[in-house]
This record gives C-alpha cells, structure tokens and sequence, in this order.
C-alpha cells in the first residue's frame, strides 16, 4: 500500500439499535471512490412483518478474516492496519466463497461483473486522515467514528464491544459494536 | 540450505521440475534436436523454461490451499460426470466469452474493459508468435534456387510456404509489432486511470500495480524499437535495441509467476466456479431460515461448512445449526436480534 496518512486512534462505533433506517448511509456510500459508486453498506429491516426495526452493517475488519480464508483466489488483503480490502480485481474469481462465509453478511457479489466488493472503510478517506462517508452522515450516530475517548463521553452507560460468539466460533473485529456497560462480548445464538 | 528445503513445498517442486523437464524434450523434439533453434534466442528460451518452472511450483502450491483444492476437485468431478458434454460446450463458451475476450470487466466498466482487452490480446498474440519461434517449432527456410520463397517448418515438418512481400509474409513478420501496438495502448489507458481514479490511487502499490504496467510498456517500446531499427536506421541501433528488449522479456518472464501477472492462468479457477454454481443449482438451492428466501446451493453451503473447519473455523451452532445456514440478510438480522435482546436486558436501549 502507499504511504497514508491513517491515524490509528480513530476507530468505528456501531450501535444498530440506533439505526433509524433512513438510508443516508447508502447515499454516502456511493460516494465513495474506492467503490466506485456502489453502496457497500447494509441497511436492512430485521422482521419486517413483526417490528420496525432496522440494522446497519459495515465490514467489522475482522482480525482473523474468515473471508480471507476461504478466498480459494487469495484475493483478499488485509493491510497492517487491519483493514481488510476489497477483492483484488484481478484476482477474485466471483466464487461468493466469501460472501456466504462472511458471519456478518457483509461482502456482495456483482454477479456480471464476476467481482465481490465490500466496505474497505472508505480507505480512500480513512488513508488520508478522514472519516468514513457513512459515519459523516447518519444522523442518529448509529455510525460514529472517533476516538475512544470521545465515545466514552458520548455513551457513558455503553462499552464498545469487539468479541463475538457465533455458536462455537470467536470472532474478534476491528469495528466496535456498542453494548451495555460491563459486557465483553456479543453472543449471537 | 536445510531449512530452505523444509520450507520448499516438496509436490510443487517436484511438478515444477517435470513441467520444466517435459518443456526441455518439447523443445529438443521439435527443433530436431536443436538444429531448427534460433541460438539468437537462447536468453529467452532459458527465460520460458524459468517461467514454466515457476508458474508450476506456484500454481501447484496455490491449488494445495483448502478452499482452492475443494474448487479443483469440484471442477473436475463435475465436469467429467454424466453431464460431459454439456458442460464442456458451456466452458468453452465461457472460455471465449471471459477468457479470451475477458467481457465480464466491461461491467466494471467499458473502457477498463477495452484497455484490458487491447493489452491481453496483445500479449497473448505475442506468445502465441514467440513461444513456438523461441522453442524452434516453427523454422523459416529459404530453398536453394529460390530466393523468394519461405518455407515454414512445424516441428520439423515443412507446413507450408509463402513468398517474400506477399500479405501472409507482411502478417507473419510483422505480428510482433501489431502485438506491442495493442499492449502499450492498452497499458496506457490502464495507466491512466490510475493517475485519476481516487480509489485506485488510494489503494495501489508500485510493486504490484504500476511495475507489470511499466514493464509492459518497456516491452513494447523495445520491441518496435527493433523493427524500427531495422526499417528505418538499417541495423545501426540493433545491438542496444536488442538487448534492452531482451533484458525487458526475461525481466517479464521471471516476474510472471510471482506478482500480477499470476492471474492470466489462475482465472481459469472463474470457469470452474461457473460450472460448480451450475452443477450445484441442478442439485438443489439452500433456503434461509430466517428470510425463506433460496440464496445459495446446497452444495456450496456444506462444502463451505467444511473447508472453513479445515482452515480452524467453527460456526456449529446448538441443535445441529451452523451460521452458514444463514443467508448474509438472515445474518446480519440475527445479530441485529441478539444485540436488541442484549440493549433490553442491559435496561437502556439506545445507549
Ligand atoms: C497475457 C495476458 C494478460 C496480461 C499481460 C494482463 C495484464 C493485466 C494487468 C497489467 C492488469 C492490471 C491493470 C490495472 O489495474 O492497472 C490486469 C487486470 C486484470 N486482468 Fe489481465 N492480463 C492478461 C490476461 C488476462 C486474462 C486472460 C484474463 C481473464 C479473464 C484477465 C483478467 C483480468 C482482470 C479481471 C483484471 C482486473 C481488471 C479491472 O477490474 O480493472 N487478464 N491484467
Ligand atoms: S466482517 Fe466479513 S467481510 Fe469484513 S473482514 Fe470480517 S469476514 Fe471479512
Ligand atoms: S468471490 Fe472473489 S474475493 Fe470472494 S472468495 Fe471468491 S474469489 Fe475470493
């Protein structure tokens, strides 16, 4: 990668519960250049027919990736920072290995063009010192990017949670999920 | 020196040296024992046999990989079951489709796609030209008697002949050039979208995203340099032309195993995951539980659920579930789920 100005103090807070579903993160996303005016960010209704929720989700930059692994083409790069790329391009053979591995149901597959493309926290910002596009524009900060310090004022009663549990599976992430005070980890059952 | 033998991966060298072995006989064969090889071309001939080495030591330590030995063997298992004949007609399709003319990219965009496609089948023409030349396959000849006629020589056997300024002449002798035309075209526009896009810029690297496009184009200046040279200086700069070239092909040659260029034979791998998404739909599609919605095959999911334990991951769930039965949506719902179930119970919803 090239020289960035990437500051390793800022980090992503994601609270779904706060996600209002409005889709301006979609909006934002596009905008980004790294993928080309496709949103790669997930906005979705949980039980459509039981409830109004909403969740958002990004790529959580997981530190083990199990993305990465299953990549039969090695097309995903996951850089010293712990951002974990989109598909090389001309490597990623379209399997959707990825897609269907990825625990959070991140990565897409543009299925003409043979390509998977997922948040890379907007790197073309996130290198050069700025936030995400999305975190710029949710008006709920179900989207935040700072500094710890700065979430810790703003949520004094929440702790920024980065260990998950899906069945047997420990999976610990870059991207912070905001929980109650005093937990350590998300267990998704 | 021990330890470099440990770290060696044992198979991949041993089919790297049979490949490089067979490439050998290939050429002593077919140039009738050296006699039709060109010994102006022996820095290239050692610079093949070097790829074809190393592109086999890499490709068989790439398909060693779980998840790409799993594709491979699918592959071949599919393709060579009772549905033979269809499916071969459907990879041959998809192999002048998205292999030698690469359409997919133009999704990406039309113009990547054009670039892309001016550059490889530049470079593809190129070895087709080169490689039977460098490997003494094929010989021109003159006849004694007859100073205008060529012959053409296939692995010794004369296959066919032309005289000197006809057309098919012009095309032959002149291949190479329409070839490095193509690639610095196409080189050039690769280029310039990555002076311009943002996110290219962002995210690119010099060893592995400016250096093949360089070095293409040094091939291409070098190589019309030659005929340059020869068309127009009458041989004066031959010496210099020639060597910079050759020194811009082996460079090219040694490279092609490692960086970029790997992907020109590993994208094969794209029509096996075709023929395995068809093979697989043909068996039966994975529902979510929790949309209801079909969003993968069967196939993949439990092929999936194996290769990520053999890599040290473990999605089984209680009662015999596995998060792999979920489609991304149903995922991203059930941690949503769980996270609402964790808010409630902490007492303060939003925070
Ligand atoms: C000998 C021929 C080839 C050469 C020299 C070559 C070279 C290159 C180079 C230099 C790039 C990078 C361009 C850039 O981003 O700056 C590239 C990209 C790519 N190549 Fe090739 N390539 C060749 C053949 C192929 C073939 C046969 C395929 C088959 C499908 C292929 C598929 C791709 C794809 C998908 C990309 C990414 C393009 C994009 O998304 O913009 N290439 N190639
Ligand atoms: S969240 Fe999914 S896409 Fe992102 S790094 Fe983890 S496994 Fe890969
Ligand atoms: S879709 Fe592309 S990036 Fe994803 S696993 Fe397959 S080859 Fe790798």
């Amino acid at each position: 990668m090239p020289e960035t100005n990437y500051d390793q103090e800022m980090a992503f807070f994601v609270d779904m519960q706060r996600c209002i579903g409005c889709h301006a993160c979609e909006m934002a996303c596009a905008e980004c250049e790294t993928n080309g005016q496709e949103s790669m960010i997930h906005v979705n209704y949980v039980d459509r027919e039981k409830s109004p929720q909403t969740t958002v989700q990004v790529c959580m930059h997981c530190e083990d990736p199990t993305c990465a692994n299953v990549c039969p083409a090695d097309a995903i790069h996951q850089d010293e920072f712990g951002v974990v790329h989109s598909a090389n391009t001309s490597r990623c053979i379209g399997c959707s290995n990825c897609v269907l591995a990825c625990p959070f149901g991140v990565p897409k597959k543009m299925e003409e063009a043979e390509l998977m493309m997922k948040c890379n926290m907007c790197y073309d910002r996130t290198s050069a010192g700025k936030k995400p596009m999305c975190a710029t524009v949710c008006p709920s900060q179900a989207l935040f990017f700072g500094t710890k310090e700065e979430i810790e004022r703003m949520r004094p009663d929440s702790e920024p949670v980065n260990s998950f549990l899906f069945g047997q599976q420990e999976v610990n992430t870059k991207v912070n999920v905001m929980m109650p005070k005093g937990t350590h980890q998300l267990i998704i059952p | 020196m021990f330890r470099l033998f440990k770290t060696l991966n044992r198979l991949a060298l041993i089919k790297a040296t049979i490949a490089a072995v067979l490439t050998i006989a290939l050429v002593l064969i077919g140039s009738r024992n050296l006699q039709n090889f060109d010994p102006a071309l022996i820095a290239y001939l050692i610079g093949t046999v070097f790829a074809i080495f190393g592109i086999a030591y890499r490709y068989s330590v790439w398909i060693q990989r779980p998840p790409t030995k799993l594709y491979w063997r699918r592959s071949m298992q599919f393709l060579f079951s009772k549905y033979f004949f269809p499916y071969l007609w459907r990879s041959t399709k998809l192999f002048f489709r998205n292999i030698l003319f690469q359409r997919f990219i133009a999704y990406r965009s039309r113009t990547r796609w054009f670039g892309h496609f001016m550059l490889a089948t530049g470079c593809l023409l190129a070895f087709a030209i080169t490689v039977p030349l460098t490997f003494g396959w094929i010989h021109f000849v003159l006849k004694p008697g007859d100073e205008t006629t060529y012959y053409a020589l296939l692995f010794g056997f004369e296959a066919g002949s032309f005289s000197l300024g006809s057309p098919l002449a012009f095309i032959a002798f002149h291949g190479l050039v329409w070839c490095s035309v193509l690639v610095t075209i196409g080189a050039v526009m690769m280029m310039k979208r990555r002076f311009t896009d943002g996110g290219l810029i962002a995210t690119q690297s010099f060893e592995n995203d400016w250096l093949p496009l360089i070095l293409l184009i040094a091939i291409s200046v070098t190589g019309l340099g030659i005929s340059y040279d020869y068309t127009f200086l009458e041989g004066k700069t031959y010496q210099f032309m020639a060597v910079t070239h050759a020194i811009t092909v082996v460079l090219f040659l040694v490279w092609l195993p490692f960086g970029k260029f790997f992907h020109i034979y590993q994208r094969l791998a794209q029509l096996g995951a075709n023929l395995y998404k068809t093979e697989g739909k043909r068996r039966g599609m994975a529902t979510c539980p929790h949309t209801g919605k079909e969003f993968a095959t069967q196939t993949h999911i439990n092929d999936l659920k194996k290769v990520s334990k053999e890599l040290g991951f473990n999605y089984d769930k209680e009662g015999g579930r596995n998060h792999m039965d979920l489609s991304p949506e149903g995922k991203r719902s059930a941690l949503a789920t769980a996270h609402l179930k964790a808010r409630k119970e902490g007492g303060k919803l939003f925070g």
